[in-house]
């Protein structure tokens, strides 16, 4: 097969930058920003080239690159993208340009190491997207910890260490668990194969012929790493300490993208290679799915910090997703992937807005604000257009994702119940209750508190930051075939894999 | 001795490091200002004895009468020691000179000790063992009190003496049964014999009894006692050679005798030994390592719990469990000495700076060091892409191979708690701000030294292939 080298173009360019990055004296700021804009943005033109080059109508990994990597483990360096990784790869060159140009003026020490760890956890995200390898993806997985855990114990608030280490610890006691599973993949794959591999391509042959009591078991441990990830109810609670925590662009990019490898960990490996268990557990993770929705809406609801109520309504939003994978129709799944890159758009956009009024006040308290409306017209409109995505106002990106997965969940055989379409629906209404409640707090009213007089608008910079946003808010909402197209294909051999494993080692086998 | 020239070419290694020692001792004599020369004298030596191995891997011979192995797999180990070792002789120059402690005899006893573990590689009969055992062990014992002018060194010195000759004792007692039931010390006979006597108590307990010695020596819990103290209390460039080179070489002498029991029945007796103290290990050393304040108590905890680790491999008792363990030796020796390196530097005359609080906010102060020293705290934690992890994605193989997902499982739980100290020092560093400012004298050697050792955990994270597969041919 010719090799592509596109991917590989994708994952080098940021870390390039970091590197190029050693070489500038950290007293230059603007040329470090400038550099680190730079290397992001092309990376963003080459996703763009991806693309445009991608075969909407295949389901196959397109763009490889595979040489041997470690020849005695068969651990071959082995990238592409299919529909569901596209997508995300689109999301993370998207989303990195901006929150660097959003930092801007938020970050002023340590510029140098900032910009970094930013190029470096780009590189990490990428990586995991497209890595069709396990080993490979494992170690862009847990690589891709060290930036953030960085940018969050640097960069972050007050409580910055305590929620570092948190976040650090538990996702590592996750994808450790799943690095015992893979070794294990690997060995049982090297019993019918006759050598070992990691490769999902292979895997996704050999694994399925698995028992179904072991499946159940490396499900969990693929299942763990994934929903802490996610993060699915109840292990969640290292989610709001890192989000509040972390410094504008962290929250961004954690909310944006690091929380998407866990439903896309989900699509990727946990369905596939472990059918059965997947359909074993199906109603108990969209059980915990819908209790993920209420509660963290619930919480939501009470939240007395802006970010933190963001941070809670990822927890909901998430539990959506997950409710659609394991709806497992296609309907479902492909609402699951478009809400991935809404959650991505509209949870970062309004990060960055909680970013860009916290740099002028210094609070992120809802109860410090009230009737900045007049104050600054143009940060009330972006609040409310980010909100309004959020709860997902037909039109705009959020009703669609949040449709399909209702509609999907609805008619799924694999939950057979419609209870489950029921509660989490009312999701969607306690989202129109925190996002409003929060911002009729936040915007209307009397100015009561005179510290907010002299607040400015959004400039230029900040503007400018959230007008693509927005724009590709506008655009799913109308027009969402353009996304829809390109996993479509994708989330249809999920769910085949699903109900048809194929288990067929042997041909494998014969044709190696 | 030697039958053909040949032979004598392949045992060059040893007899590089051997004349080095001779000569060296005749310099020490003649001159008052040896310090310098000797210090770059036994790089040298070091380098070219460990060079001279990697490049006759293919010199596979068994020469002294069926004493000693040469070539292959062994000579991996010879370039470990040896590189690690000249590591520590760069490191070395400026910490001597900060606590002006240059004694003649350090850097010939550090080739002593290299020489014995050698020995200890490439035994091919007990005897061989004992003898590299106590080469390395005496001389280590010396060179754990080298700085008499301080009451720790001396503490240290004698606590080792004392707690190593123990375990001598027990490898002692363990080869008399072995002698006593297969008439033989040579492992060709003993390997011959094997199937009458796997059956033979007294025969097991003797292999029991040699294994436990050399529990004592590669730190694993329940004889680790001695591993905290003597770490505080050794310089730290020894305390380093302590943990890399000191351990590599009882795991290959642990290697070289058990090679021959792996495919017999006798593993079923060993194995659950091997499993337990390589639990408990993993774990002690682990949970214990967080209440450490001192760096140096640290590292032994954590070099206690990466014998657990190790000891995977041996239990697994597959190719798989061998190569990896090899791997992990190496990996571990250059990010170990990468860490106890960096401490060497920042330690401040009359042991000072070596509380964890002395790391505090080192990032802004010495970004260089820090940067460094985190990646080797990432490594030791087996975080990807560095080599750490690596090592121990190989042994995790090997006991899954060997249908022991458990032991894989509670390996990996540790690790999870291994992070949060190994994390801990970095957070010192980087998210605190400083709030004293502490002198460190610059080091160029050192910081070499640092850099050879960061450059080639890096490397082996990111291409492991090279070396894996070097031991793999070899094996």
């Amino acid at each position: 097969m010719e090799n592509n080298f596109l991917i590989t173009y994708l994952i080098l360019l940021p870390l390039i930058g970091a590197f190029g990055l050693l070489f500038i004296n950290k007293e230059k700021a603007s040329a470090i920003r400038y550099t680190g804009l730079i290397f992001s943005a092309l990376t963003f033109i080459v996703s763009l080239f991806v693309y445009f080059g991608f075969d909407h109508s295949s389901s196959d990994f397109q763009f490889i690159h595979k040489f041997e990597w470690i020849t005695g483990l068969n651990i071959f360096y082995f990238v592409g993208v299919d529909g569901l990784s596209l997508l995300l790869v689109l999301l993370t060159t998207f989303l990195t340009p901006l929150t660097l140009i959003s930092s801007w003026s938020s970050i002023e020490h340590k510029i140098k190491e900032f910009t970094f760890f930013m190029l470096l956890l780009e590189t990490g995200m990428i990586g995991v997207f497209v890595s069709l390898d396990l080993f490979l993806f494992y170690i862009f997985w847990e690589a891709m910890l060290i930036p953030m855990y960085f940018i969050i114990g640097i960069w972050g608030g007050k409580e910055r260490i305590y929620a570092a280490i948190k976040f650090f610890l538990y996702t590592m006691f996750g994808s450790l668990l799943m690095l015992v599973a893979i070794v294990w993949l690997a060995v049982y794959a090297s019993g019918s194969l006759g050598y070992f591999t990691t490769d999902i391509t292979k895997l996704y042959l050999v694994a399925p012929t698995i028992t179904k009591d072991i499946q159940i078991w490396m499900f969990l441990a693929f299942g763990l790493s994934f929903a802490i990830k996610v993060p699915l109810f109840p292990l969640h609670t290292w989610l709001p300490d890192a989000h509040v925590q972390a410094p504008t662009a962290g929250s961004v990019i954690l909310a944006g993208v690091l929380l998407k490898m866990g439903t896309y960990g989900l699509l990727r490996f946990n369905l596939p290679l472990f059918p059965d268990a997947s359909l074993y557990f199906a109603p108990y993770f969209s059980v915990l799915a819908i209790i993920g929705i209420i509660y963290g809406a619930l919480v939501a609801m009470v939240q007395t910090d802006m970010k933190k109520l963001v941070a809670y309504s990822s927890v909901s939003h998430l539990g959506f997703v997950v409710l659609g994978i394991f709806a497992m129709t296609q309907e479902s799944v492909q609402g699951a992937v478009i809400q991935m890159i809404n959650h991505g758009l509209s949870t970062g956009a309004l990060f960055l807005l909680v970013g860009v009024i916290y740099e002028r006040t210094h609070t992120r308290e809802i109860a410090d604000y009230g009737g900045i409306a007049k104050l600054v017209p143009f940060f009330a409109f972006s609040l409310m257009f980010a909100s309004l995505s959020s709860i997902g106002l037909p039109g705009l990106n959020g009703f669609v994702g949040e449709f399909l997965i209702l509609l999907g969940s609805f008619k799924s055989g694999v939950l057979n119940s419609w209870w489950f379409t029921v509660f989490a629906a009312t999701g969607v209404i306690f989202a129109a209750v925190y996002l409003l409640w929060m911002y009729q707090r936040v915007v209307f009213g009397e100015v009561k508190n005179p510290s907010l007089n002299g607040l400015k608008d959004m400039n230029a910079r900040e503007i400018f930051v959230m007008i693509p946003i927005f724009i590709f808010i506008v655009w799913i909402g109308i027009y969402p075939s353009t996304f829809l197209k390109v996993s479509e294909k994708t989330s249809a051999k999920i769910i085949h894999q699903v109900f048809n494993p194929v288990q067929t080692a042997e041909k494998l086998i014969n044709n190696r | 001795m030697y039958n053909n020239i040949q032979e004598f070419y392949n045992t060059l290694p040893l007899v590089i490091v051997a004349a080095g020692i001779l000569i060296s001792t005749v310099i020490e004599m003649y001159s008052n200002k040896s310090e310098n020369f000797l210090s770059w004298f036994s790089i040298i030596v070091f380098l070219a004895s460990g060079f001279y191995s990697l490049f006759t891997l293919d010199a596979r011979s068994i020469v002294l009468q069926n004493m000693l192995a040469t070539g292959g797999y062994v000579n991996i180990f010879h370039f470990i020691f040896t590189f690690s070792a000249a590591i520590v002789c760069f490191l070395s120059i400026d910490y001597l000179k900060k606590y002006d402690a240059y004694f003649g005899e350090y850097y010939i006893l550090m080739q002593t000790s290299v020489l014995g573990m050698m020995m200890m590689a490439g035994a091919k009969d007990l005897f061989m063992i004992f003898l590299g055992l106590e080469v390395m062990s005496v001389s280590f014992y010396v060179l754990a009190g080298i700085n008499r002018k301080r009451l720790t060194a001396t503490e240290s010195a004698l606590k080792y003496f004392l707690l190593g000759a123990f375990a001598t004792g027990f490898i002692v007692y363990g080869i008399a049964l072995i002698y006593g039931t297969a008439q033989s010390t040579s492992f060709e006979t003993i390997t011959a014999k094997f199937s009458e006597l796997s059956g033979n108590l007294l025969f097991l307990t003797g292999v029991l009894l040699f294994l436990i010695g050399f529990s004592f020596k590669i730190a694993a819990f329940p004889f680790h006692m001695w591993v905290p103290d003597v770490y505080q209390g050794a310089p730290s460039t020894v305390a380093g050679l302590f943990s890399t080179a000191g351990k590599a070489a009882a795991f290959s002498a642990i290697i070289v005798s058990l090679f021959v029991l792996f495919t017999s029945g006798a593993m079923r007796i060993i194995t659950p030994y091997l499993s337990v103290i390589s639990v408990l290990s993993m774990f002690f050393g682990s949970i214990v390592a967080i209440a450490q304040t001192n760096i140096k108590r640290m590292l032994a905890y954590s070099s206690i719990s990466h014998a657990g680790y190790l000891i995977i491999g041996l239990a697994a008792s597959n190719t798989e469990g061998i190569a990896g363990i090899i791997f992990y030796l190496a990996a571990y020796s250059f990010m170990n000495l990468g860490a106890f390196g960096i401490v060497s530097i920042i330690e401040g005359k009359e042991e000072t700076n070596l509380e964890l609080n002395s790391y505090r906010g080192l990032g802004t102060r010495q970004p260089l060091l820090a940067a460094l020293l985190s990646l080797f705290m990432f490594s030791l934690a087996g975080i990807p892409p560095f080599a750490g992890f690596f090592g121990k994605y190989y042994i995790f193989i090997a006991a899954i191979e060997a249908k022991l997902t458990w032991l894989a499982i509670l390996g990996v739980l540790s690790s999870v708690i291994s992070v949060y100290f190994y994390l801990r020092l970095v957070v010192l560093m980087y998210f605190y701000d400083s709030s004293e400012q502490i002198e460190i004298e610059k080091s160029n050697s050192g910081l070499l030294a640092v850099f050879i050792s960061a450059i080639l955990v890096v490397l082996l994270g990111i291409l492991p292939g090279s070396l894996l597969n070097l031991i793999i041919s070899y094996l």
